[in-house]
């Protein structure tokens, strides 16, 4: 069975078909592309994943469990995670601060108990922040922890990112564009990093057009264009998809 | 030097701290904006003084009961305005309050426009600040957990913070609740230590009083409401000859304030934060 399956999913705004009965499953264990030109549906796609809009038709299962009616932050908790295309931190807290708050559907302390500070709540503390620390020694932000997000460049703040999105401790992390912005040593390093997450026992999908690491890193492809699903394959496969060429280059015509 | 005078002004900045703290838990740390803190506050100020008045139940009981109160009236309007963001919470408050005002005016049990008098002095300097200082050390635990880093997120982007796990709506409700408890909190304090309540003490001029406060001090900074309580409470009272430009001064100081400290005069900062930093200085000077 595979980790996720997306059946004939479509979403409309209006009169706009944003995704058209699009399907195609994730397999445990690889990371798949999702590639297209602007506006063909990619982010839309993702947030159907993650329960930020319903689909107006079709179904997601993950897990083989329909995802249809949860709320964002159940379906993190179900073990979904994502980064998002413009960064969005949380600026004005501190590095490590981020990726506690990405425990949060992984612990429990409530009003009573964050007042008390008892002991399993201290303990619960320490674990966190001892995980947190873990997570950004991983991803080369240990040194940074105590400063304030927005401060960040550009590249470590891609990384904190996905170090938030980590700490939720998913089965699939979504990546939406990770390398953009990036110079090329910085993409380098980021392919490196998601081959590591890869050896963690994560699923991947990601969004990208830095070709050169969706070539790379990916297992399989698949290609939206206008809402439309038009190929679907390893990278040797779309790269010589008739169809892909067309929809990223035009018409010889 | 300690002169009831001195004595009235000290309780006062004590009850407009935890006044101020409740909104900063609400608009600075949260990032709701709430325009009827002192809607809430007049709900516990009128309960617990009915309780008082009506049934002479014990101060901390009715202290409780009002606070409860405020709480509860808290959930029922956080309830369907806070599933939505942007700035539907503001004008809700504000409307909410605007009732509020109105419903006492006309209640009979309230006493209608002559308010509640002959409330027994129960609060004092001791159990005012015995209070402030339960309601800092509660907010700084807070603050620092993971409940308070769930408002903190819900501040910075409720999109992330929701895709990040945390039910946004639950945690605003909770953190609307606990402000609302403390306004009922100050408003029980305030009606058993000046004897007398009017609905007119609790309008729209108290709850931007309380906000401006919170944002002289900086939002989020629990240091900062105690400091913007003080401020705003004290010197008023050494302007009092110019009574007539009360407000004048407000706006005047919030004008200055924009420019100068646009965050709020602690804006940023945070207790614990900076004893660390110390802490960490000191460890550094002696190696």
């Amino acid at each position: 069975m595979a980790l996720l399956e997306a059946k004939k999913l479509t979403m409309t705004f209006g009169g706009l078909m944003a995704v058209d009965s699009v399907s195609f499953n994730i397999e445990q264990g690889e990371i798949l592309g999702l590639i297209g030109p602007n506006g063909a549906g990619k982010t839309t796609c993702f947030n159907l994943l993650t329960g930020i809009y319903q689909p107006t038709s079709g179904e997601i299962l993950f897990k083989g469990e329909n995802l249809r009616g949860y709320k964002t932050y159940e379906v993190t908790k179900k073990g979904i995670a994502r980064t998002f295309q413009n960064i969005r931190l949380f600026g004005a807290m501190t590095v490590l601060e981020n990726v506690l708050i990405g425990q949060h559907c992984r612990t429990k302390t409530g009003l009573f108990g964050a007042i008390t500070r008892l002991g399993s709540v201290k303990k619960e503390e320490e674990n966190a922040r001892e995980k947190a620390e873990e997570l950004l020694k991983f991803v080369g932000l240990l040194e940074k922890k105590n400063e304030k997000a927005k401060n960040l460049p550009y590249g470590e703040q891609r990384r904190l990112e996905i170090a938030r999105a980590l700490a939720t401790d998913p089965e699939l992390l979504l990546l939406d564009e990770p390398a953009a912005g990036m110079n090329p040593q910085e993409t380098n390093d980021l392919i490196d990093l998601i081959k590591q997450i890869r050896q963690m026992g994560k699923t991947i999908l990601l969004i990208e057009h830095d070709m050169k690491l969706v070539m790379g890193i990916c297992d399989r492809i698949v290609v939206l264009d206008y809402g439309k699903k038009i190929a679907d394959g390893t990278p040797k496969e779309i790269r010589e998809n008739s169809r892909v060429i067309k929809a990223y280059l035009g018409d010889p015509d | 030097m300690f002169n009831a005078y001195y004595l009235q002004v000290l309780v006062v900045v004590g009850i407009n701290t935890i006044l101020a703290l409740g909104l900063n838990l609400i608009t600075g740390i949260t990032g709701q904006l709430s325009l009827g803190h002192a809607a809430f506050m007049s709900i516990g100020a009128y309960t617990s003084a009915i309780l008082s008045l009506k049934y002479q139940l014990p101060f901390a009981v009715v202290l409780l009961s009002g606070a409860f109160m405020a709480a509860f009236f808290g959930i029922i309007l956080g309830f369907p305005t806070l599933r939505l963001s942007g700035d539907y919470l503001a004008i809700t408050t504000l409307g909410f309050a605007e009732i509020t005002k109105v419903v006492l005016l006309n209640m009979e049990s309230a006493g209608k426009a002559l308010g509640l008098a002959g409330i027994p002095q129960k609060a004092n300097v001791y159990n005012v600040y015995v209070l402030v200082i339960v309601v800092v050390f509660a907010l700084i635990r807070l603050i620092n957990s993971r409940v308070g880093r769930a408002f903190q997120a819900i501040r910075e982007d409720e999109i992330a913070a929701e895709a990040t796990g945390i039910p946004i709506t639950r945690y605003k409700i909770m953190a609307f609740a606990i402000g609302s408890f403390l306004a009922g909190l100050g408003g029980g304090l305030y009606a058993h230590y000046l004897t007398y309540i009017n609905p007119t003490d609790f309008g729209f001029l108290k709850s931007i009083e309380i906000l401006n406060m919170v944002v002289l001090g900086g939002m989020g900074s629990i240091p900062g409401s105690v400091l913007g309580a003080l401020i705003l409470t004290v010197v008023p009272e050494m302007l009092r000859f110019v009574q007539d430009y009360r407000m004048l001064f407000y706006g005047v100081v919030l004008i200055f304030l924009m420019i100068f400290r646009p965050n709020g005069l602690l804006g940023g900062v945070s207790l614990t934060k900076m004893l660390s930093t110390r802490k960490r200085r000191n460890l550094e000077t002696n190696n």
